[in-house]
């Protein structure tokens, strides 16, 4: 890499490299147990980044960020209450709830994407508002609607009142807790052994098909070794295995690989004829039009997508491992933000997002959340400061990316016209 | 014999409301022919085209009448897709390139070569894969028959601008059973080799038997390039003539024919315009979008109307623009001999100028406010005028005052002064704009497109006013207006602007050969092209 290039790298993942830093820093102010932050980061990313990954269409088809993924959120739990009130339990209430998020949600996603289409080039903030407006919207049908004009059993209303509970349970023998997590566990060495291997078989594969470069088989393989290899130096082997201090980590398989399947849905709907009018309508919608691409109509599919793998990533986090409950009116609320804020710090744009960036943002962004508190009742003596900071962090990288996206905007602009005094010099 | 042509477009007529835009015109095209459609802004150049390629905005003002003709098939083009159906492309004059595409999936774009799977058998072709290796081959192909060797997955991003004109053609030719091809002012952006190399291009498609629409401004090319030229003029077809009999001495005229039939009779000047320079420009660039000005020279003798002319988009528009600080300007600009600061709006007020804006209601008028509001804006901004000494509020009185006296002036029309700007007809809305630029007391007045979009009897209120004031006060006025004839009405001298320069200074007497040649970039010899 030369410096030019070097730079640029720098100066594209500036957000990235400082949440890095950041992150560092606060898990050794914190003073937290490595054991359990790194317990605590894998059940985090398993929980989170299905929602953001539910991100990236919209962000590539130049629609921003998708906040509205909070109504997508709203459809699941309408979902889980459903199914709660019907007593399905187990996978099949998963399944239950998910084909009743599907159902909401494309019909959530094609209202939502209708009125973007109508509000071009202030689709983020629009998103944000809908999600607001929504909330009130959900707010009655669960408060009013739902158990007086929609019957519900009492298993989830306020007996001798309308409305629905405040709180819901999947635990106990609603049977919905870890419903896909608890399928089958794996400890994490485990987990990441297999990983590894499958990757480099994969890339000797793809080696031996000639689909790929010796270079890149090479340097797969021995990150792979490599990787293995650190597991096996004890004090860090140990941070994952069980030791007279601590149970060993386990990670939930089922959930993993809807979350690979998710990444792999992304990467290859890029590959298809749909992917390229994403594309084409997120860089230009004039030219795309012009090439009779129905820019509206793809922009809708793109938000009917998003929402929808949205909403089922609310169930994955619902269920999984040390949630079980959810606040009725309130769970859904920060869900844009969160996922938001996360993909950004993954060195995701207003305008580009790979799936890459988004398991990295999640990564970086709860690992600052894990360690906040404790970070700030360290330094400051008041565990509080962690509190406000979460949210300090959360609006000020969007506030970032979006300042940033604008300034790029403008630079590029520049670049495109003329340079007025190198020309009137000759 | 109509079997002869590939393409007719017969008896065209069409109206926007009740105003004809295009008058029976009549384009015939041959197989493997260049023809070229000449004329002036507003000739009806681009609403032909919009007819032919089905644009909506023909469809949703009541279509158009007459009959268009594709390759012996009566047919009524619908929209855009249904004209690249039948076999008719554009190469557009804004490239519609995706900067972040390769080269390969620009000319591929929405036509992309696929490959079925087991989802895409279930949900729809959409989901069906790119095959990127015969994409790549077709986009080799196209670009190995317009003569670029480049690669073809490069990024159009990292392209010189040249190029992105010949992906655009490789991308029509790729497109199978093309037959009428329509370039619109393909060589505007082009360096002199790259544009004799795109002419030569064309007629290596020609020869392949497409038939090729070539719309330009530029003379010489027309007698380079094609075989046929049909000229039109206010909507009307004026001619159509075969290259071998013409020259571009008879095309410029054509182009422009109206002879000094004038728009308005003007009184005579009393005096003799002094002869002294209100204004020097030197080397004046200006980086307005769409309107960029490329080093303009021009002297402004105090006194005098000036008229400044050309096409649209050659630059005419930058100069006032410029010269007032609304766009990024660079240059050197004397007023009466005093430097005058560019780049700074505030100033070039201050300093006795005073601009009638082309985009009234953008930023001339502040449309719900009232007329007496809006004529004394500036001046209350500018020169503190029309406020109390005490804590700077409103004068009242004296705006009512003076309002008044500028309507009875001007004579616009409204029940009164405190009517909204915006419940007012368009050229009483002009007549607003010009009180308010006369209520800075400039000792120079711009005025760009005074006339646009307003009508025929307000055209003549306004020119009136113009030139009434340069009569009364002795003003220097600096009109810009894409409308030559207003122009030989009204002014003394006309500059001609042609790709962001002087092309000439000519006299409102001069012939239409000349004024044809000038607008076209013709009449400097040697052709200066950057």
């Amino acid at each position: 890499m030369n410096k030019k290039s070097f730079t640029e790298h720098i100066k594209k993942y500036a957000v990235t490299y400082l949440f890095i830093m950041l992150s560092v820093f606060f898990i050794i102010v914190s003073g937290m147990d490595i054991h359990y932050v790194a317990s605590q980061l894998l059940l985090r990313l398993n929980r989170n980044a299905f929602i953001v990954l539910a991100l990236i269409i919209p962000i590539i088809a130049g629609m921003g960020i998708n906040f509205a993924i909070t109504i997508g959120a709203m459809a699941a739990q309408i979902g889980l209450l459903l199914t709660i009130s019907w007593g399905v339990s187990g996978i099949v209430g998963i399944l239950l709830a998910g084909s009743i998020t599907l159902v909401l949600g494309s019909l959530f996603g094609f209202l939502i994407g209708k009125l973007l289409n109508k509000m071009k080039g202030q689709e983020t903030i629009g998103s944000m508002i809908l999600g607001y407006f929504a909330n009130g919207a959900y707010q009655l049908l669960f408060l009013f609607i739902f158990g007086s004009l929609i019957p519900l059993s009492d298993k989830v209303t306020i007996v001798g009142a309308t409305g629905v509970q405040n709180t819901l349970n999947l635990t106990g023998s609603v049977g919905l807790y870890k419903a896909v997590d608890g399928i089958f566990q794996v400890p994490f060495l485990t987990g990441l052994y297999v990983l590894c291997a499958c990757a480099a078989a994969f890339a000797v594969f793809q080696y031996t098909r000639k689909k790929t470069s010796l270079r890149r088989m090479a340097v797969t393989v021995g990150v792979v070794v490599f990787l293995a290899a650190l597991t096996m130096v004890p004090a860090i082997g140990d941070i994952f295995r069980k030791t007279a201090r601590h149970n060993a980590i386990t990670v939930p398989v089922i959930t993993w690989l809807l979350i690979g399947v998710l990444c792999l849905f992304n990467s290859t709907v890029m590959s298809t004829r749909l992917g390229q009018k994403f594309r084409a309508v997120g860089q230009s919608q004039t030219v795309a039009n012009a090439a009779g691409i129905d820019v509206d109509r793809t922009r809708v599919i793109a938000i009917m997508i998003s929402t929808v793998l949205a909403g089922w990533g609310q169930i994955v986090f619902m269920q999984s491992d040390g949630i079980g409950t959810f606040q009725t009116y309130a769970a859904h609320e920060q869900v844009g933000l969160y996922a938001g804020a996360a993909i950004l710090v993954g060195g995701a744009s207003i305008d580009r997002a790979t799936n890459t960036q988004a398991l990295i943002g999640t990564f970086l962004f709860h690992s600052l959340f894990i360690t906040a508190q404790s970070a700030a009742s360290n330094l400051f003596g008041d565990s509080a400061v962690g509190e406000y900071f979460r949210a300090f962090l959360s609006y000020g990288v969007i506030a970032l990316a979006l300042v940033i996206y604008a300034w790029r905007a403008s630079k590029k602009k520049k670049e495109g016209s003329l340079d007025l005094s190198a020309m009137a010099k000759n | 014999m109509s079997g002869d042509y590939i393409l007719e477009m017969n008896h065209i007529t069409k109206e926007y409301g009740s105003v004809a835009v295009l008058k029976d015109v009549t384009l015939r095209i041959r197989p493997g022919e260049i023809h070229a459609l000449l004329g002036e802004n507003g000739a009806g150049k681009s609403t032909l085209m919009n007819v032919l390629f089905g644009m909506p905005v023909i469809h949703s003002t009541g279509g158009y009448r007459g009959e268009v003709i594709v390759d012996g098939e009566k047919t009524n083009i619908l929209s855009p897709m249904d004209a690249m159906d039948k076999g008719i492309g554009m190469v557009h004059q804004e490239f519609m390139l995706i900067p972040g595409f390769s080269i390969t999936d620009n000319i591929k774009l929405n036509r992309e070569i696929t490959r079925p799977w087991a989802v895409s058998r279930v949900l729809g072709s959409d989901l069906e894969f790119l095959n990127r290796g015969r994409m790549a081959e077709d986009a080799r192909a196209a670009l190995d028959s317009v003569g670029m060797g480049i690669d073809e997955l490069a990024l159009v991003s990292g392209l010189p601008v040249g190029h992105m004109q010949f992906i655009e053609i490789a991308r029509e030719i790729d497109k199978r059973g093309i037959k009428v091809l329509v370039f619109d002012e393909p060589t505007a952006v082009l360096t002199e080799s790259e544009a004799q190399q795109l002419l030569g291009v064309m007629k290596d498609i020609a020869s392949r038997g497409i038939a090729i629409i070539f719309i330009t401004h530029r003379l010489d090319e027309v007698m380079d390039a094609a075989d046929t030229i049909t000229i039109l003029r206010d909507g009307t077809l004026v001619q159509t003539l075969d290259k071998k009999k013409t020259s571009q001495e008879q095309l410029a005229a054509l182009m422009i024919g109206r002879g000094d039939e004038s728009v308005i009779s003007v009184s005579r000047r009393e005096k003799e315009i002094s002869g002294k320079v209100a204004m020097e420009i030197r080397d004046l660039w200006v980086n307005m979008p769409g309107e960029v000005t490329r080093g303009v020279d021009l002297d402004v003798m105090e006194g005098e109307i000036l008229g400044i002319g050309g096409l649209a988009g050659q630059g005419k528009i930058g100069i006032p623009n410029g010269i007032m600080g609304l766009y990024e300007a660079a240059g050197k600009v004397k007023l009466f001999g005093k430097d005058l600061p560019l780049n700074n709006a505030a100033g070039a007020l201050k300093c006795g100028l005073a601009m009638v804006s082309e985009d009234r209601r953008g930023v001339g008028l502040l449309l719900d406010q009232s007329i007496e509001d809006n004529i004394v804006f500036s001046a209350m901004q500018v020169n503190g005028r029309f406020l109390k000494k005490w804590l700077g509020q409103k004068d009242a009185a004296a705006i009512r005052a003076h309002a008044d006296k500028m309507v009875a002036d001007l004579d616009i029309r409204c029940t009164s002064a405190q009517q909204p700007v915006g419940t007012l007809s368009g050229g009483n809305q002009q007549k607003v704009c010009v009180a308010r630029a006369l209520t800075l007391e400039p000792k120079f007045l711009f005025v760009a497109e005074p006339t646009r979009g307003i009508d025929i009897g307000a055209k003549q209120l306004v020119l009136d006013t113009l030139v009434r004031l340069n009569r009364e006060t002795g003003m220097t006025i600096v009109m810009v207006s894409s409308e030559l004839q207003e122009l030989r009405s009204v002014c003394d001298r006309i500059a001609i602007i042609a790709e962001g320069r002087v092309e000439a200074v000519l006299r409102p007497g001069d012939s239409d050969v000349e004024f044809g040649l000038a607008m076209s970039g013709a009449s400097r010899k040697g052709g200066k092209r950057k």
